[in-house]
Formats: C-alpha cells, structure tokens, sequence
C-alpha cells in the first residue's frame, strides 16, 4: 500500500537548488519557521526583593531612596505598573526579570499588599522660590493655552491620588519625578492606549517638568493621606490606564 | 594526456559525488504522510499538555504579545532571531499549515515551503517526538485563536543568513530520528528520556555548543554557559550524587519551582513557570529517573577569571564574611542552612559553588523571585544588591560563599564584578 505523502513542490525544489548552488553569494533567506495563603506579615518576608529599594512596606524615605515609596498607592495604579515592567512598557532591568515568573495573581496579591500600608509621613522641604517658579500654577491650574491639564484635575486636589489607578504624587523625590515625566515625554515609559502621561509630558518644557518635580518633592505629605475614593469630576484628557 | 581526463573524471564525480551529498536533502525532500488527525476535545488537551512539556509557549510569545504569537527576541552567538507565529493564522501563523507541513518542521526541521529551519528551534531534540504527539500539538495550536503577528526577519550578518549556512548546518549536524525505546530499561525511564531528550529539549540549555552553535556530545548534559544567555546551566548528570532525597528535591523544584533547600532562578524558573509545573507526577518522576542515570561527564572549564589566591584570597573571604553578617545572615542563615522553603541553603548549593560563579554573582547583584507555581503561588524573592554593594564587596561575598561550610571553589576577583 502506497502511503500518500506531501512535499515541497518541484518548482520550489528547483529554485532552492539554483539559489543554493550560488555558492559564495549571499542570499538572504526568508523568514525562520523558525501552599498557603499569605497573612499579612507572611507578605513581607516573601517581599524582601522589593524592600531592598523601596523600604519596609514599601515606605523608602525621599530624603534617602531614590527608589519611590509605594505603601499606599492605589492597588489599581501599582498592579498596572507590575504588568507594565513584565511586558516591556517600562524600562527596568531587574524590575523585568522579578516579573517574567510571577503569576499575574500573585501581582495583584503584591499591588494590594503595598496598596494597604500606610505612606510614610514626610515634611515640606524648602527649595528655592526660582527653582519652582510657575510650578504651582501648572500643578493647580494647568497651562489651557497649550492644553495642558492641571495635575490636580487628576491626581486630586490634595494630590494624593484617586482610586482606582491614580497615584499620588507626594512623597517622591524630584530626581524621581522629573525622570518619568522625561521617560513618558521620551516613549521610554509607557501605559495602556491613549496614554495621557505621554501626551501631556511632550507638551511640557524641560524647564517646567524640572520646576514641577521639584515643587511636589517639597510638598508635605500628611500623615494618613490616602488617595480619593474617586475623582470628582470627569478626567479632563482620556486615559487608557484609567480604565 | 591519458592522467589529465582520469584526474579530471576523479575530480568531477568527487564533486558531484558531495554535491548530491550536501544537497541531498533539497534533491531528496522527506515525504512526510499526509494523514489528517481528527480534532477532539480529547486530542487538543493532550496536545495543550505536550506544548507545556515542550515549553512552546515560553519561546513562541514576545514579552507585551498574546500567547504562542511569536515574536520572542532570540539572542543567538550568530545573530539575533524571531520565534515565530504559532496560531491558526493563515498570512502570519501556521492556518494553511497541515499536521504533515507542522510533523516535517518538527521532525526534519523544514517549513511548509521546504525551508530550512535555524537550529534556534531545536528540532535536533523535536525530531525524536512522534507523529501522535506532533499531530496533537499541531491540533491544539489549531484550536487557539488566530492572531496577525507578523515574526520579523531574523537579524544576521552574512554568511548566517543564507540559506547554504543553513543546509551545511542541517547537513554536518542534523539527521532526523525516531526514539527507539531501549527493551532493557523500565517504561517509565524509557518514557523519561523521550521526555527529556525530545519534547523538553534539556540537552538545548544543559549541554554547551561547538563553534557553530552544535551541542557537544562529550559535553552531554554537563551544564556550563547557555549560549546567548547570560547564565550558566547547572550539569544535569550528577547521577552519583544523586540519593532519594535529592529525587524528591529535583522533583519538587521542577513541580514548585522552590524544594525544601533550592529555588530555581533565571532562565530554569521560566521553564517551571511556563511548563514543567503542569507536567504529571508520573511525567517528573520518569524525567527524572532518566536524569539520574545519565553517564558523568567532564563539567565544561568555566570562562577564564582573575584567579585570586594566597593572601589576597583569605581577606577577601574574610571581608565576605562580614558583608555575609550584615546582609545575608538574615535570611541565609549563620551556618548558610537557610530556612525551608523560603530562603535557599548556601551550605552545598550546586548554584554557589559551581565552576563558574556568574550564576552566584547574577543573584547578588540583581535578586529574583523563585518562579510563581501552582503549588508555590507567592513565592519569596532575593532583593538586588547592586546599588547596596560595591564590586569589592559583592566579590567579598561570593568568595565567602563559595567556601564557607564545607563549601569548596574558586574566589572571585573584584575585577569580575565590573564585567556585570
């Protein structure tokens, strides 16, 4: 009995001897075919990889850490940033390879986690009045001539964040702040489409995003801040993040 | 005269004699038959099964695609490859491909269109699969939802990219071959080294290369630099190391990713993450009986290092054991005995004091979680040390390490730590 059998077809065959035969040319093939549940404290044990940079329970001091401090960030915001590093969106290296093997799951169970502590408190810092000239009028009214939202209108009047995926912007160190407003200017950090961070750090100066991350970094944050429970107007630009 | 047409006769059949040879495989297209497997909820779960035991998934989805759309970045030493689209799409997946077109790629390592495939897809190990197991992972990959991704062309200079480079290279290392059971041996050691030969492609990782990217037999399992990865495989054949308990560990790490007194890390903790995880008992314990009879071989010379000895050595293992005080006792313990099942033992870890310390030096300087199982869902993870500690430091540390409790192996020079 004859099996019936598939091959390449002789036309093919014929032009891939030709094509090999060209030895010492080079020829450019085509594509390859080419056990428990955690109790609270249990979490801060297995935790340790992140307390390394950010601080017993996620609460790195400014004044020390570059690192940000995330104990009490809405759960919404830090699991999207988990997922962001795991998929490419954010630039990290070690950030990167920590996730590549955690479940999704288990990065929800790390965002609540750091979503249920409480935020360090921490003093007004004074910098100098030039530093931060304008910033206060960019963070509280916006810049509407060039269509830049105030940060308020979003990240809350107190800016502290709103649930569920806002995060507050106290109790950050400048050099933090200003690198991710350079990074979402510059692609390099990235959210869920449309991502408002990005279209709005490309409308900002250099100058002003210098002036802005100082002004919030000398901001007090208020013992047992928390972040709103919900914004209460309507985002002023869509925002795929806040979905 | 008469000497010149027989030397010239000689030399043309000597040529035409390789060239049938060397294109043997382009004169001569396997056949492959055409049946068609019947698609059954049965059959796409045993085939959903054997892609986890093939870790499909693990090379075949981009960091930010869907599952099994391909994509993935593939560092090689020769260029820099694109795993292709798995799903049933018909312009950028397998859709027009049949169960014979997916049985050649995995079995002689050709494409639909008779293209020879780069050994990135290891079909020097597929092609020991059978065509039962082939057809069901074909009809499972069927079942998935189409995706339009297109896999970019692969990034390689000449001569890698044409596609003599890659007949010669199917030519002087590839033949196709079919597992033959051995009769002497049990089913299930049997079954463990079609496992572990075939599907699971171990030999991909655990056994270094030649210059043209060919695993080297003498070598065979032995561990060492996985090439185009910055990490090093431990060896798998330490059959004579191997008692019950270090059955039941190896059985437990590749099940939970985390055993009483080992995590895996790295690149092994995305396989147990993506796929020995889901493997059965049965699967894992076949696996490993065939692990552990595999012959010794030499563990292949660690890169070349500073060597640091004499007195230099003793300061700095005794600076390490400082630094150990301060940052590592905490967790690791005072006697390097860890705590079960959170915090590896140090005492007689093979990842420590293996012949290269790059693995030991990768987890200082930049941590890791144990991999996410379903027996270990929130697994404990090393923090980074690389902004806590200078290279003289982490040098110091891993000197002491790597010899501190009856642990032996070579110091590492501050130097090193630059490299990272």
């Amino acid at each position: 009995m004859t099996i019936p059998t598939s091959s390449p077809t002789p036309g093919y065959r014929i032009a891939l001897a030709v094509l090999a035969l060209a030895i010492g040319l080079g020829i450019t093939t085509r594509t390859l075919a080419a056990d428990e549940p955690a109790s609270e404290a249990g979490m801060g044990e297995r935790l340790q990889a992140c307390s390394g940079c950010h601080g017993e329970r996620g609460r790195s001091d400014p004044e020390h850490a570059y690192f940000p401090a995330i104990a009490g960030k809405p759960a919404g915001y830090l699991f999207e940033q988990l997922i962001n590093f795991k998929k490419g969106r954010r630039h990290h290296d070690i950030m990167q390879s920590m996730f590549a093997v955690l479940s999704d799951q288990y990065l929800q169970d790390i965002a609540e986690y750091y979503a249920g502590q409480t935020p360090r408190h921490s003093a007004a810092v004074s910098h100098p009045a030039a530093e931060t000239r304008g910033a206060e009028t960019l963070v509280f009214q916006g810049a509407p001539d060039r269509d830049i939202p105030a940060c308020a209108a979003c990240h809350g009047k107190a800016l502290t964040g709103a649930l569920p995926t806002i995060p507050g912007l106290l109790g950050l160190r400048s050099e933090y702040l200003a690198a991710q407003l350079g990074a979402w200017r510059e692609g390099t950090r990235r959210a869920a489409a449309p991502d408002c961070m990005h279209t709005i750090a490309q409308r900002l100066r250099s100058d002003e995003i210098d002036r802005v991350s100082k002004w919030l970094a000398s901001q007090p944050y208020p013992t047992g801040a928390k972040p709103l429970p919900q914004l209460p107007d309507p985002l002023p630009i869509p925002c795929g993040a806040s979905r | 005269m008469k000497w010149v047409l027989s030397l010239t006769a000689v030399l043309a059949v000597t040529v035409i004699g390789l060239a049938v040879w060397f294109f043997w495989p382009v004169l001569n297209p396997p056949a492959v038959a055409t049946t068609t497997p019947t698609t059954t909820a049965a059959m796409i779960e045993r085939g959903a099964y054997l892609a986890r035991v093939g870790n499909c998934i693990g090379c075949h989805t981009a960091e930010d695609g869907p599952d099994y759309a391909g994509g993935r970045r593939v560092p090689t030493p020769f260029g820099t490859v694109f795993t292709s689209n798995l799903t049933p799409d018909a312009e950028t997946g397998l859709g027009n491909w049949t169960a014979a077109d997916f049985y050649r790629a995995m079995h002689h390592g050709q494409a639909k269109d008779g293209t020879f495939l780069l050994p990135a897809f290891p079909f020097t190990n597929y092609t020991r699969v059978t065509r039962e197991d082939s057809d069901a992972i074909y009809v499972f990959l069927q079942s998935l939802a189409p995706v339009k991704r297109v896999t970019p062309e692969p990034e390689m200079a000449f001569p890698y990219n044409t596609l003599l480079a890659r007949l010669g290279w199917q030519r002087l290392f590839f033949r196709p071959a079919t597992f033959e059971p051995v009769p002497e041996r049990t089913d299930a050691w049997n079954r463990g080294r079609y496992l572990v030969e075939g599907l699971g492609h171990c030999s991909a990782c655990h056994t270094i290369r030649g210059p043209l990217g060919e695993e080297r037999e003498d070598y065979e399992y032995a561990g060492g630099r996985i090439a185009g990865m910055e990490w090093d495989a431990l060896p798998l054949n330490v059959s004579e190391r191997m008692d019950e308990v270090d059955k039941a560990e190896l059985k437990q790490l590749l099940h939970a990713g985390t055993s009483r007194d080992n995590v895996t890390s790295g690149p092994m903790a995305e396989v147990v993450f993506n796929s020995t995880q889901y493997l059965t008992d049965a699967d894992l314990d076949a696996m490993i009986a065939y692990i552990s009879s595999l012959p010794i071989k030499p563990e292949p010379e660690p890169r070349a290092s500073t060597k640091v000895e004499g007195q230099r050595r003793a300061d700095l293992i005794k600076q390490g054991s400082a630094v150990y005080q301060a940052h590592c006792e905490t967790c690791h313990g005072s006697d390097g005995e860890g705590r079960a099942y959170a915090y590896p033992a140090l005492a007689g870890n093979p990842l420590v004091t293996a012949p290269s310390a790059n693995n030991a030096i990768r987890m200082v300087l930049y941590g890791g979680f144990a991999p996410s199982t379903g027996a270990n869902p929130q697994p404990y993870g090393m923090p980074p040390f690389s902004h806590q500690l200078d290279d003289e430091d982490v040098a110091a540390v891993i000197s002491y390490i790597r010899n501190a409790w009856g642990n032996r192996a070579s110091a590492v020079a501050p130097i090193e730590i630059s490299d990272y």
